[in-house]
């Protein structure tokens, strides 16, 4: 265990710690002793900066479970180390912030700090593993987790609905992504994420590769949010502020495209790989962007633009994956670029942005924009951090968003330079769709920033009296909203820190050693088209922007019964409905039908076999002659049988069957085995003595005797049960192959067993462990009946009888 | 077993009873010890005995047989069950597996030379359940009204 391992865990064990401190120094806001922690960790994370520059990643690697080649390796290069400071740094600012944002009297603060650290820990785990189990175990802590934090404020019914759903979505996908790892590891025998790499060229033209490639997919697409697994998402919202800037904006929503991203050197270079993703992407961005304007809650509307932010990331790694095809990669790889850029800059904008939502909620009671608006006099801190980030998001300059904007256009215009995978049928889409998205991204953005802050306050609409948040609050915020603006100002700060060795890591085997991608982010390229492309965003967004009141009907034309969310309810409720139907189909609580069932297979089953095998045989070789005692003995047991079914009294039944019973034990007499006559006639005439008992007991209203009514399938099952032993018995005994060993029964009884009852002394000499069961069955059955009827007495004879009081 | 208003008498039953009840008892024992040789053994020998004793409770009635034979016959189960086992655990004193059993001649004074093999005990387990187990279940249902 090095220390690397350990900081993955310490926020597990730290979780540990907090119900005892919380319990204890009740005057202090539990926050404040989480707050150094994820601080701690991320200046240990900063050390590794000059590391991944220059060098490979680092491996450490402790054992788990050697025998199925599972290790805890932990693996930091560029993109690990990205997310984990994303993680840690967004992870102290949420800290901070929630400890302003939930109150020490009223939260159950030991339970969030507790979900909060689990989530943390899980989030490291998945971003620094180098072992796809382990990137699992981890991947389904952070699921659960953030079920439990959604589910936060589990006594309102919106809180419950919405851990439910996502919990039930990303379950699904990572239980799809465990089957890729699997696949990937029936391919290539390994666990290592690194070995599966070095083996990606000999895996591409496998059978199970596109079936590893769609699982993997599926699990990065419902955690990221992408279509149609975004309905999660904005359900979401339901979970505290700090918790939605934390997991839904900057981390949690971030593994899909970590795991994108991580595998693309495995599957880059496949058609269905760029294709899926890209598209799937872009078209989640044009979508959530879309669906983003219309929402009037802040939050909603901040879930809606993450899906799409997700989906333009998803997109840019898509596009960028076809840069391995190319020689001249420098061109194409920008898209790459573009998604690691964009990906720091919407952590920090992003979470800003939803601070500012929380603390407009906080100070003002609600979320709703049409309640909304003129705060900005009021809170002007935080209309500037709103501003900025708004701003950002929306691609203006000379915000971080502007400078990932260009780059995402500029991704998206190459693609029209390529000639792989019928780009040149369907390319356009990419660069037309990435458009008008960005239009709409523009508008929600403007929204969002100027109904709230800008035009009428309208202050008897609001639950409380506005006013500017306290510092501690607006503290996190402030740090996010200086990131954009620096990176911003000096693109180039990360450039080669950070953002070099992600896009290694995303694409090793472009670079010989020694190699470094070229980054040069600038904010004026010239008149390109990418710069006409903002421009039109600019002028149509706003145009939109002003005339949104005459269009907004738009939205109504998708009827409420289409969405995918009631699809969602819909197929959840049916799920229920029909394997609620469908067992109480067959699961009739009948006897009588779970023996047709289990009759008919047996017919099924058996005879099939018989059929299959071809081993319906009839020998009569070895058949003894036939006597006539025999005879006579069996017309009289089928008349009995016969008797039995067909009786109309129940008496006459028990006497028939005790006929054929008595009939049987003669049997025994003529095949010459005396101990089994002894034995079947005492028996015989115990249960008949007992069935006349149960016979007497009837309740009277029962008693009738009548014919049992005849059952058309209960005929053909008793008699296909009938036929298919019968052939059985008769196949089974002309096949008989072999001797039997009853030879060395019959020469050593006495020897061996001392007795000349072979019978006798094979039950208790040579077969006494069958015996010794058979009589424990026998007391066992003698106990049942004994406290049987004990207990429905309800034991008031318990004096009478003088067994209890002995 | 019936309780009806009218008391009959069962002299000739009872009497009769009194004699074939040893008899049968007897044949039982017999069946029982002859078990390892010829037709019989500890599962036909203690039906016969319970039959036996069913036979009493026939002639005479629940309570009267209890108070000429105290027997708790879910003890007489549990501790033919014991025997068995017993009989069994008892191989590995000889380092043999478990239930390994073993015959010889041995001299015993009053009947001479006797052939005898351990199984016998653990017919004799055999013999003390089905007793047991017959007699619970018979005299549980009789109980009941």
């Amino acid at each position: 265990m090095t220390f690397l391992h350990w900081a993955i865990l310490f926020p597990f064990l730290f979780a540990f710690m907090v119900p005892f401190l919380y319990k204890t120094f009740r005057k202090i806001h539990t926050g404040w002793f989480v707050l150094p922690l994820p601080i701690c960790l991320f200046i240990f994370f900063l050390q590794f900066l000059p590391g991944v520059k220059y060098k490979e990643g680092i491996v450490q690697t402790v054992k788990w479970i050697p025998s199925l080649g599972i290790d805890f390796a932990v693996y930091v290069d560029g993109l690990s180390l990205l997310f984990a400071l994303l993680i840690t740094g967004i992870g102290s600012l949420v800290v901070l912030y929630s400890i302003y944002y939930l109150s020490k009297e009223k939260e159950q603060l030991n339970a969030f700090y507790v979900y909060l650290l689990m989530f943390m820990g899980a989030m490291l785990g998945v971003v620094l593993t180098d072992n796809t189990i382990v990137l699992y175990t981890f991947w389904e802590i952070t699921s659960f987790s953030s079920f439990l934090l959604i589910g936060y404020w589990h006594y309102r019914e919106r809180s419950r609905y919405g851990a439910l759903k996502s919990m039930l979505i990303t379950v699904f996908g990572g239980l799809s992504m465990l089957g890729g790892f699997i696949l990937l590891y029936i391919m290539t025998g390994t666990f290592s994420i690194r070995e599966t790499i070095a083996q990606s060229s000999s895996i591409a033209d496998n059978g199970l590769f596109i079936p590893a490639l769609i699982l993997l997919l599926l699990g990065a697409f419902t955690k990221s949010a992408q279509f149609p697994f975004y309905i999660w998402l904005p359900d979401a919202m339901e979970a505290p502020t700090p918790v939605s800037a934390y997991l839904h904006s900057a981390t949690m929503v971030k593994a899909g495209i970590y795991l994108v991203a991580r595998f693309t050197p495995v599957f880059a270079g496949s058609a269905e790989w760029f294709w899926i993703v890209s598209l799937f992407g872009i078209f989640t961005l044009f979508w959530g962007s879309f669906h983003a304007v219309k929402q009037t809650d802040l939050k909603a509307m901040l879930a809606f633009s993450t899906v799409s932010q997700l989906g333009m990331i998803m997109s840019l790694l898509g596009v960028g994956s076809a840069a391995l095809l190319f020689d001249h990669f420098e061109f194409y790889s920008v898209a790459i670029l573009a998604a690691i850029f964009h990906l720091i800059n919407h952590a920090t904008f992003k979470g800003s942005l939803f601070m500012v939502a929380g603390i407009v909620d906080h100070e003002t009671g609600t979320r709703d924009i049409r309640k909304l608006g003129g705060l900005m006099s009021l809170m002007p801190i935080t209309f500037t951090i709103g501003l900025i980030g708004a701003f950002s998001m929306a691609g203006l300059p000379p915000f971080n968003g502007f400078l990932s904007k260009e780059m995402f256009f500029t991704g998206m215009i190459r693609v029209l330079n390529m000639d792989v995978f019928q780009t040149e049928t369907w390319g356009f889409l990419l660069p037309v769709l990435a458009w008008i998205g960005s239009i709409f991204t523009f508008i929600y953005s403007m929204m969002f920033v100027f109904k709230t802050f800008s035009g009428k306050l309208q202050l008897e609409n609001l639950p409380k009296k506005p006013h500017e948040a306290p510092i501690g609050m607006l503290i996190p915020p402030i740090v996010l909203a200086s990131l954009v603006v620096i990176f911003g100002f000096f693109p180039n700060l990360l450039a080669y820190s950070l953002i070099e060795p992600a896009m290694k890591s995303v694409m090793p085997s472009l670079l010989k050693d020694g190699e470094h991608f070229h980054i040069h982010i600038s904010h004026w390229h010239g008149f390109t088209a990418e710069f006409w492309m903002t421009v039109g965003v600019v002028i149509l967004g706003i145009f939109l922007y002003l005339t949104a009141s005459k269009w907004k009907r738009v939205y109504d034309l998708q009827p409420k019964r289409m969405t995918l969310n009631q699809l969602y309810d819909h197929s959840l409720k049916t799920a229920g409905k029909t394997s609620n139907r469908l067992t109480s189909f067959y699961m009739t609580g009948f006897i009588r039908d779970y023996l047709v069932y289990i009759f008919a297979f047996m017919i099924m089953a058996v005879g099939a076999t018989m059929i299959i095998k071809q081993s319906i045989s009839f020998a009569a070789d070895d058949a003894a002659p036939v006597g006539i005692y025999e005879l006579i003995l069996s017309i009289v047991m089928i008349a009995g049988s016969i008797t039995a079914v067909l009786a109309r009294s129940r008496l006459t039944a028990i006497i028939a069957l005790s006929s054929v019973g008595y009939s049987l034990a003669l049997f025994f007499v003529l095949f010459r085995a005396p101990d089994l006559a002894l034995t079947q006639l005492v028996i015989e005439t115990v249960s008949t003595a007992l069935f006349l008992l149960a016979f007497y007991f009837l309740p009277e209203l029962q008693k009738k005797d009548k014919t049992r009514r005849f059952r058309l399938v209960n005929f053909i099952i008793s008699a296909g049960v009938g036929g298919i032993v019968t052939l059985l018995a008769i196949s089974a005994s002309s096949e008989r192959t072999g001797k039997t060993i009853a030879e060395y029964f019959l020469e050593t009884s006495y020897s061996l067993g001392g007795g000349y009852n072979v019978v006798n002394v094979i039950l208790v000499d040579f077969r006494g462990f069958d015996t010794l069961f058979e009589i424990t069955v026998l007391a066992i059955a003698a106990l049942a009946v004994y406290s049987m009827i004990r207990l429905r007495t309800g034991g008031k004879d318990v004096e009478e009888n003088g067994f209890k009081n002995e | 077993m019936k309780k009806t208003g009218l008391k009959t008498n069962d002299l000739i039953l009872q009497t009769i009873t009194k004699i074939v009840l040893f008899i049968v008892i007897i044949f039982s024992f017999h069946l029982f010890f002859a078990g390892h040789n010829a037709p019989g053994g500890g599962f036909i020998g203690g039906l016969i005995t319970s039959g036996a004793i069913v036979l009493l409770l026939i002639a005479f009635d629940v309570k009267t047989v209890k108070s000429i034979l105290p027997i708790n016959y879910v003890k007489v189960a549990a501790f033919g069950l014991l025997i068995a086992i017993l009989s069994g655990i008892g191989s590995f004193l000889f380092g043999v597996p478990f239930l390994s059993h073993t015959h010889g001649h041995v001299h015993i004074p009053l009947l001479g030379d006797t052939h005898l093999a351990t199984a016998v005990i653990f017919d004799l387990g055999v013999y003390f359940v089905v007793v047991g187990v017959t007699m619970t279940i018979i005299q549980t249902i009789g109980e009941t009204e």
